[in-house]
């Protein structure tokens, strides 16, 4: 562990509510609006600090606990994740195991935090979050695995590392694939627009935003800053992929925090340009993204 | 090399976009895509020994696959007024992941066939075993009689992407032949739905078999 690797993981805390921002930004842009301004979820974190909470007297001690240990375990899995061919702050062999399933445990409490209310909507969105992440996850795996196989590493700093030019030219394809699956799997997961919709509050239609319905105050901020580091992790994933290597590792740093918001302008051009998928296709899509990943994952074996 | 790759992966891909569409257009169109780039394939694996049986043979062949098949079934889908959903026995997803399971298998199986001689690409013959499984799949798994006819494609497109992969040794004769063979196949197929659903004003395979004379 050295200076180096303090890096990504600042760049992850500061820079992740900014992703947001541009992705509403993008889509304020594509329908003529002039939008909130880009720093507007910073602001709504302090707000959001600065109050009380409110709890309901049918909650127990799983509804206040759920926030914190979701942001506990996305925050562990920040620490994880290489950005820019700059190591993480912890690597070992196997730790993309580990860090699935710190995501696993972070949605794990979220979904119990909304049960614990006893609120019927919001069980209805957690049995579809679970639903669709019974889908997301295999595909995550594979994606992973894919890349594990691909550079023969099993850590995800030893597996970004060599994932260079040279590797594009001899593999394009079965990157090609991996990345496509990746996009798929990030909307999917950060409640994005083909799955679901962050901006809707209709009960009836929502997946990720029913669910947090109950939190108010600093665990909601909480919930907000999990949810922006969760999206700055899947992008560094698809970055770490596509971006060109070059011999400057600022420079590298400087194209990869610039990746990081062309795939938030490419999340918000999507947003703005697709519908929301029924639901009953929505298992359709993510199988899809799973069937990407294991093409991928097969071709690369031979 | 990487563009026969490619191509290799375009297939692949618009068979499992087959397995798990909905529409008899789209299905039709995703068919005749397929077509045209195997078209291309004998050329792109045979770069360096080009001559002029490799050119017509890709010329036959998306003409035929890319042009003739399409609007033959395109006519042959409004002629009998039929609706445009599939209807599969099995559903979309786990068509999906079936063929997920045949790819898997096409790969397992050919690194336990040994291959005569050295092939365009390795992932040509899996591949081309991966084509055969979904057409066979779509065969008895979609009640339409038209995406029956369009499995029957993607069967003869596996057969296809294996003979261009070993085309140095195999005459254009046969290629030829098995080219007319496929043309006359879809032509008989789409004038029998045509007029089955002209007489009993349905095309749905199930109840077909109900038809005893």
């Amino acid at each position: 562990m050295n200076a180096i690797s303090l890096i990504p993981l600042l760049l992850a805390l500061v820079l992740s509510p900014l992703l947001l921002g541009v992705i509403n930004r993008t889509k304020a842009i594509f329908a003529g609006r002039c939008g909130q301004p880009l720093l507007q979820i910073y602001s709504d974190l302090w707000k959001l600090l600065q109050k009380g909470a409110v709890y309901s007297r049918t909650t127990t001690w799983i509804f206040r606990a759920g926030p914190m240990i979701g942001l506990a375990a996305v925050l562990t899995a920040v620490m994880l994740m290489p950005l820019g061919k700059c190591p993480a702050l912890l690597a070992f062999p196997g730790d993309f195991l580990l860090f699935i399933g710190l995501l696993g445990l972070m949605r794990f409490f979220t979904v119990v935090a909304a049960l614990d209310t006893g609120s019927s909507f919001e069980g209805m969105g957690a049995s579809r979050e679970v639903f669709f992440s019974a889908l997301t996850e295999p595909a995550l795996f594979v994606v992973l695995l894919t890349l594990a196989q691909q550079t023969g590493q099993f850590s995800l700093t030893a597996m970004f590392a060599p994932v260079s030019n040279a590797h594009w030219l001899h593999s394009g394809p079965v990157l090609a694939l991996v990345v496509l699956a990746l996009m798929i799997v990030l909307l999917a997961e950060n409640a994005r627009i083909p799955v679901d919709d962050p901006n809707t509050h209709l009960e009836l239609t929502m997946v990720h935003e029913v669910m947090v319905l109950d939190h108010s105050g600093p665990d909601l901020a909480f919930i907000l800053y999990s949810a922006a580091l969760k999206l700055w992790l899947f992008a560094a994933l698809v970055v770490g992929i596509v971006l060109p290597v070059t011999d400057s590792a600022w420079l590298n740093l400087l194209l990869a925090v610039g990746g990081m918001f062309v795939i938030a302008v490419i999340v918000g051009v999507i947003e703005s340009v697709m519908a929301r998928l029924r639901l009953p296709v929505v298992p359709q899509l993510l199988v899809g993204a799973g069937a990407f990943a294991a093409v991928a994952f097969l071709l690369g074996l031979t | 090399m990487l563009t026969t790759n490619l191509i290799l992966i375009l297939v692949v891909l618009s068979n499992l976009k087959l397995l798990g569409s909905s529409r008899l257009g789209a299905s039709i169109r995703v068919v005749a895509a397929q077509g045209v780039v195997l078209g291309m394939l004998p050329i792109l694996a045979h770069m360096n020994e080009l001559s002029v049986r490799f050119a017509v043979l890709a010329v036959g062949t998306i003409a035929l696959k890319g042009v003739v098949f399409p609007w033959f079934l395109f006519r042959a889908v409004r002629e009998a007024e039929v609706t445009r959903e599939i209807e599969p026995y099995v559903g979309y997803v786990a068509s999906l992941v079936v063929g997920v399971l045949a790819l898997g298998v096409s790969f397992w199986m050919c690194t336990r066939l040994p291959m005569p001689e050295a092939i365009a690409s390795p992932w040509l013959a899996p591949v081309a075993l991966f084509s055969i499984f979904a057409g066979l799949f779509l065969i008895i798994s979609r009640k339409r009689a038209v995406s029956q006819v369009l499995g029957f494609l993607v069967l003869e497109n596996g057969i296809y992407t294996f003979g261009v992969g070993v085309a140095a040794r195999t005459p254009l004769l046969v290629e030829a032949g098995v080219l007319l063979d496929v043309f006359v196949a879809v032509f008989v197929m789409g004038i029998t739905i045509f007029h089955i659903s002209r007489e009993f004003d349905h095309i749905e395979i199930d109840r077909l078999s109900t038809l005893k004379d």
